[in-house]
């Protein structure tokens, strides 16, 4: 069914760069001194790059000085992270799968509240409400991306934490735990969740949508099976955007989710995050040099692959199955 | 027996025609559970800033805007997060405007179509994924110990300048590319250079969007706290520091708030953070207010 369409609305949803028609200005001929300003240009253009080199260059350089006396391989399997001990004592322990275990709960948390939400609001916006509507809902929507996460923050430790503890007795659930931490980050993310899983709906063709009410199926069938399948590779690389998101999230956990690397699953537990392990350290100060502050960098290493690693894997489904109309 | 069965069918179909399918309860519900999910959020947003209000507006007074922190909650004030976080934002604008629309200016008008130009694509769109506080650890490595600036305000503005440049870019090359073709032709067939096109004729069109991509870029800016806490921001300073030396340690409003929430008495972790909270969300409110007057007089002018 897909390859009988034409490719102009995939076009018109994602405009690729290369065969947009470029500026008549790229082929004229410059002055002398204009190729001065084009160079100065460049160079800002440039700059992106390099900050990108920079980032990969400092983590990598700063974390061997790290993995000189921790192994690489104590670091990723052990699980007991205690590094504000003396280096060599028994106390010292640095293995960072509590903190991956805890970013990883919270993010579950977080996505298993903007994941249903999201898709509703966009299977809303693009199917259900009308233009007015629409245009009305969607910059309420995306404020809430832009509400600092301080104050994200501030909200979910002193509103959401009490509200649980009263729901769930103050006994289950701790002062600072992952569930609230992890609901209010799923509210944040909903509008990446909701933005980007419409736009992919929006972008299926009008005509599949006639030929499945021509055949007899309701307006829920053809959200359901429909709309949704032929927007799924939109859909997934918007979960997996809002998922780094999370993952690189600092200050709602910093604030609300504890300061205590467990490796445990209960979501009314203290956990630390990677992150707010970085906050703690530099809060902390840890001195430069030290162990302790070496440790922020193979950390924050460790974050920068992951959600390098999912961003790319975001744009590689969106470019690969962008075609398939 | 062969009578009934299309007898049958005949009154579903008028049982159909009375409830038409659009109308049965598991689609009425299914559209009640979409819609409810779009308002969530919105919910959400009010229960916050209904909550936030709630909790500080009564510690809002002149003076806790003019105070320098102090261990006492009823004393104490944002002035540090306040005059640290303007200067904060100039400066953070004087680097990165620039920088970002020489980026877009390059990439739409001058950019050839090779590989390095579509690296520096691809990696624009990898910037704004980066998590923020890695543009912290960044700065910390590279501004506050090997170029030696210190836990300083330069430092400070160099990590959020970096962290914004992205959109900046982003907003400047739309604004760029919504100026007609027919602008560019109709100078260089006048006999006017590239440079000449691009700075008397193209860009006074576009800067209003580009004006408006700034400011909501900035408006981001203002609320992150991860990579300046980690590029050096201070809680509290003494009060004969003044924010205006680019080399002086420096308070932001959103740290300050953290250190509000990380106190246990309620004075700070309640009251003083959500008025700081207030001052930070007015903020916010008045540069998207400025956008948005900006975005509808430029989509007026084409």
């Amino acid at each position: 069914m897909p390859q009988t369409q034409p490719q102009a609305s995939a076009a018109d949803v994602a405009p690729d760069e290369g065969r947009r028609q470029p500026s008549p200005l790229v082929r004229s001929r410059k002055r002398n001194g204009e190729r001065v300003i084009l160079g100065a240009l460049w160079l800002c253009a440039a700059i992106s790059v390099v900050t990108t080199l920079a980032i990969v260059v400092v983590l990598a350089v700063e974390a061997s000085v790290f993995f000189r006396s921790v192994a690489v391989v104590e670091f990723l399997t052990d699980t007991r992270w205690t590094p504000f001990g003396n280096p060599g004592s028994p106390s010292f322990r640095v293995g960072v799968l509590p903190l991956v275990n805890g970013t990883l709960l919270v993010t579950g948390i977080a996505l298993s509240v903007a994941v249903p939400l999201g898709l509703g609001a966009a299977a809303y916006l693009s199917e259900y409400a009308r233009r007015g509507v629409r245009k009305t809902l969607k910059p309420f929507l995306e404020v809430l991306a832009g509400v600092p996460t301080v104050v994200l923050g501030y909200f979910a430790l002193t509103f959401v934490t009490p509200q649980l503890r009263s729901i769930f007795g103050s006994d289950t659930v701790q002062v600072f735990n992952a569930a609230s931490a992890g609901i209010v980050m799923g509210i944040m993310i909903i509008p990446t969740v909701a933005s980007l899983s419409e736009d992919a709906m929006s972008a299926v063709p009008g005509d599949l949508r006639q030929a499945a009410y021509g055949l007899g199926a309701t307006r829920r069938h053809v959200v359901v099976k429909v709309v949704f399948p032929a927007a799924l590779s939109g859909i997934v690389s918007a979960v997996i955007l809002a998922m780094g998101r999370a993952i690189g999230e600092t200050m709602i956990v910093a604030i609300a989710a504890g300061n205590l690397p467990t490796m445990t699953i209960d979501p009314f537990d203290q956990i630390q995050t990677m992150t707010a392990y970085i906050v703690q350290a530099v809060t902390g100060e840890a001195p430069r040099g030290s162990l302790t502050y070496q440790s922020i960098f193979a950390v924050g290493g460790l974050l920068f692959v992951l959600t390098f690693a999912l961003n790319l894997v975001a744009q590689r489904i969106v470019t690969r199955f962008r075609e398939a109309y | 027996m062969g009578l009934s069965t299309p007898g049958r069918t005949a009154a579903g179909a008028v049982q159909d025609l009375r409830r038409p399918r659009g109308r049965t309860l598991k689609e009425q519900v299914f559209h009640v559970v979409l819609s409810g999910a779009t308002i969530v959020g919105l919910v959400v947003l009010t229960v916050l800033l209904v909550d936030v209000f709630a909790d500080g507006f009564g510690r809002l007074r002149l003076d806790f805007l003019t105070s320098y922190s102090s261990r006492h909650p009823e004393r104490t004030g944002i002035r540090t997060g306040l005059t640290g976080t303007l200067s904060l934002m100039v400066l953070t604008a004087v680097i990165a405007f620039p920088i970002g629309v020489g980026a877009a200016i390059y990439l739409e008008e001058f950019a050839p179509d090779n590989w390095f130009t579509r690296v520096m694509q691809v990696n624009i769109a990898n910037l704004a994924g980066v998590p923020s506080i890695v543009y912290g650890l960044l700065a910390a490595a590279v501004f506050v110990y090997l170029l030696e600036f210190g836990r300083s305000l330069l430092s400070g503005a160099m990590a959020l300048s970096l962290l914004i440049l992205p959109v900046i870019i982003v907003a400047g090359r739309e604004a760029i590319r919504a100026v007609p073709r027919t602008i560019r032709e109709a100078g260089l067939a006048l006999g006017a250079t590239p440079w000449q096109v691009t700075y008397r004729q193209v860009l006074p069109v576009a800067l209003p969007g580009i004006l408006t991509g700034t400011i909501l870029a900035l408006s981001r800016a203002i609320g992150e706290a991860a990579p300046i806490l980690v590029a050096g921001a201070v809680f509290s300073r003494r009060a004969d520091n003044e924010p205006w030396n680019l080399l002086e340690p420096f308070g932001a409003l959103p740290i300050q708030i953290f250190d509000f929430v990380k106190r246990p008495q309620a004075g700070f972790e309640i009251e003083a953070a959500a008025a700081g909270i207030i001052v930070l969300l007015t903020a916010l409110l008045l540069m998207n207010a400025v956008a948005i007057v900006l975005r509808n007089r430029y989509s007026s002018q084409l």
